[in-house]
């Protein structure tokens, strides 16, 4: 291997007395004072959330205000932490969504046990879970920091969807399910 | 001296220590404000007090300034619990942090603070506390007994990272002194020329400076005496016994509450007495340009810039600017030159700034006697 043997000058005198050096950093530092600051005050003022960013789990709901989650508790599977507790549910017959079959009859997620890796809004086949921009989670009890159903959706709210597939399934059933 | 003469004395002093702790408070509040300034942060802008905080405007500004955070700061030092680990020696544990604080306070008392024209007599007044003639004889004298509260300090704790910020700072602290002090001596030599009552007053430095700053004239000794104060004072670049990273705070490790407050504001006394030293010996003390004295100004425009309260108020002020720019200073340069090795420091000390200290006097020593055979 060719072996580059960099010239290590000696220093001048000025250079040795470190005077001129500090003189030069005691410049820097005075400009410094009168540059902006970078501190973000924090409780008035919030940094911006970039998009994809991964805050508290929620679970949303599609535009026609149908819950999405349908329990299949893959989400439940998936969560390293073991944060999230689904307990299944039936859909009534007579409910306009009845086609649709399931339906979290409770979902909690703690919040104490969540690391926020984002598994469970990969994993969900019906993007119903979603890490939106909450990043101060405070409670003053354990109970207060398990997010249960109604929690859940107060925190996800509604979010756009592209497929609306229960939607295309129903349709399809009434065409007498033709591909 | 009656009684009235003691009392009289009595509130001066108080006055002076009063006014001394107010500046090592806001000194601690520039630290943290200049340092976060120059890290592009704001510092501290949220401690507010009712009814002066409410004011409108200022209120507003004076808060964002910090202004109401030395208070806190002090009753925080205050009211916090103050442990005596078990393993220590209580006695010396205790008065150690004393030690670190009496001697700035004593060395205040011979430092002036400006001169003025009396209006009834015509004679010139010196505000002083003791105009002693072996001034700055006291200062090094007493400013070197801090020493003993760091090594006090530091054996008493009786652990690890204290002893060790004890014994640098000892020998930190008696290299410097031999530096600092051989720094000083040329401006004494100028000062006592022959046929002068010989005197050692910092009052008398300040006289001599009327038309030419020691700066000016002696450049290096100021240099020299700058980075001593700098290592007598623990300041960065030489806070060897303290050393937060490598030794978790040095020989103040095991205290707490109100006795590391005591360690804290007297480093920041022991910076103020520094920075007076500075002004006084090599920046023209009262004196507000060089060539120029507040006894000029007065004859050229026939103003009493300098006769009676006024002249008073008006040198104390210049002097007071000079002290708090060097506390800035000092402040400016902790927050840009990392700390240096121990070994470093010892190199500095030894091979860099005594034989520049030495050469210096000689120089300025042959160059005085010349100059004297010159003029007579």
């Amino acid at each position: 291997m060719p072996v580059k043997v960099v010239e290590r000058k000696p220093l001048t005198l000025a250079e040795r007395t470190y005077l001129p050096q500090i003189l030069s950093g005691l410049r820097i530092t005075f400009r410094n004072m009168f540059k902006p600051k970078v501190t973000v005050e924090y409780p008035e003022e919030r940094p911006p959330i970039p998009p994809g960013y991964r805050g508290v789990p929620t679970l949303v709901k599609d535009p026609d205000g149908r819950e999405k989650c349908v329990s299949c508790q893959l989400c439940e599977f998936v969560c390293p932490p073991k944060a999230i507790r689904i307990t299944p549910g039936e859909i009534p017959e007579d409910s306009e969504y009845a086609h649709v079959e399931k339906a979290p009859q409770e979902f909690e997620i703690n919040m104490l046990r969540c690391i926020y890796c984002g598994l469970c809004q990969e994993v969900c086949p019906e993007e119903a879970i979603w890490l939106q921009n909450i990043y101060s989670v405070t409670g003053t009890s354990r109970e207060e920091l398990v997010n249960n159903k109604a929690k859940l959706y107060e925190l996800g709210g509604t979010l756009a969807d592209k497929h609306f597939k229960w939607e295309k399934k129903r349709r399809a059933a009434e065409r007498g399910n033709a591909h | 001296m009656n009684a009235t003469d003691i009392l009289i004395r009595f509130g001066l002093g108080l006055i002076v220590i009063v006014v001394v702790m107010t500046v090592c408070m806001y000194s601690v509040l520039a630290e943290r404000k200049v340092s976060s300034w120059i890290q592009g942060r704001l510092g501290p802008n949220r401690t507010s007090i009712p009814l002066l905080g409410n004011i409108p405007v200022i209120g507003r500004f004076l808060t964002r300034l910090g202004v109401f955070q030395p208070l806190a700061d002090g009753g925080k030092f205050l009211f916090k619990e103050d442990v005596i680990p078990a393993h220590v020696n209580k006695v010396y544990f205790v008065l150690a942090p004393v030690i670190a604080f009496v001697p700035a306070l004593v060395t205040i008392s011979v430092v002036p603070f400006g001169a003025y024209i009396d209006a009834a007599t015509g004679a010139a007044r010196t505000v002083i506390l003791a105009n002693v003639d072996v001034g700055i004889l006291l200062i090094f004298a007493v400013a070197s007994l801090g020493v003993y509260a760091i090594i006090l300090s530091g054996w008493a704790s009786n652990s690890k990272y204290p002893f060790l910020g004890g014994v640098r700072a000892s020998a930190q602290m008696i290299s410097y002194e031999l530096s600092m002090t051989l720094a000083v001596l040329p401006v004494f030599i100028w000062v006592n020329a022959p046929g002068t009552p010989g005197t050692l007053s910092l009052v008398r430095v300040v006289e001599a400076q009327a038309d030419w700053w020691f700066v000016l004239t002696q450049p290096v000794a100021a240099v020299v005496f700058i980075i001593a104060i700098f290592a007598e004072t623990n300041r960065l670049p030489f806070d060897m016994p303290e050393s937060e990273t490598d030794l978790v705070g040095g020989y103040h490790t095991e205290y707490s509450s109100f006795k590391f407050g005591f360690f804290f504001v007297g480093e920041y006394a022991n910076m103020t007495v520094g920075a007076c030293v500075i002004a006084l010996l090599f920046f023209g003390g009262w004196h507000p340009l060089p060539f120029v004295t507040w006894g000029d100004i007065a004859a050229w425009t026939g103003l009493p810039v300098n006769v009676g309260a006024l002249g008073a108020v008006l040198a104390v002020g210049t002097f007071a600017a000079k002290v708090l720019f060097f506390l800035f200073f000092f402040i400016w340069v902790r927050w840009t030159v990392p700390r240096f090795r121990y070994d470093q420091v010892m190199r500095i000390g030894w091979r860099g700034l005594l034989p520049v200290a030495i050469a210096n006097l000689v120089i300025y020593a042959i160059l005085i006697a010349l100059l004297e055979r010159a003029g007579a």
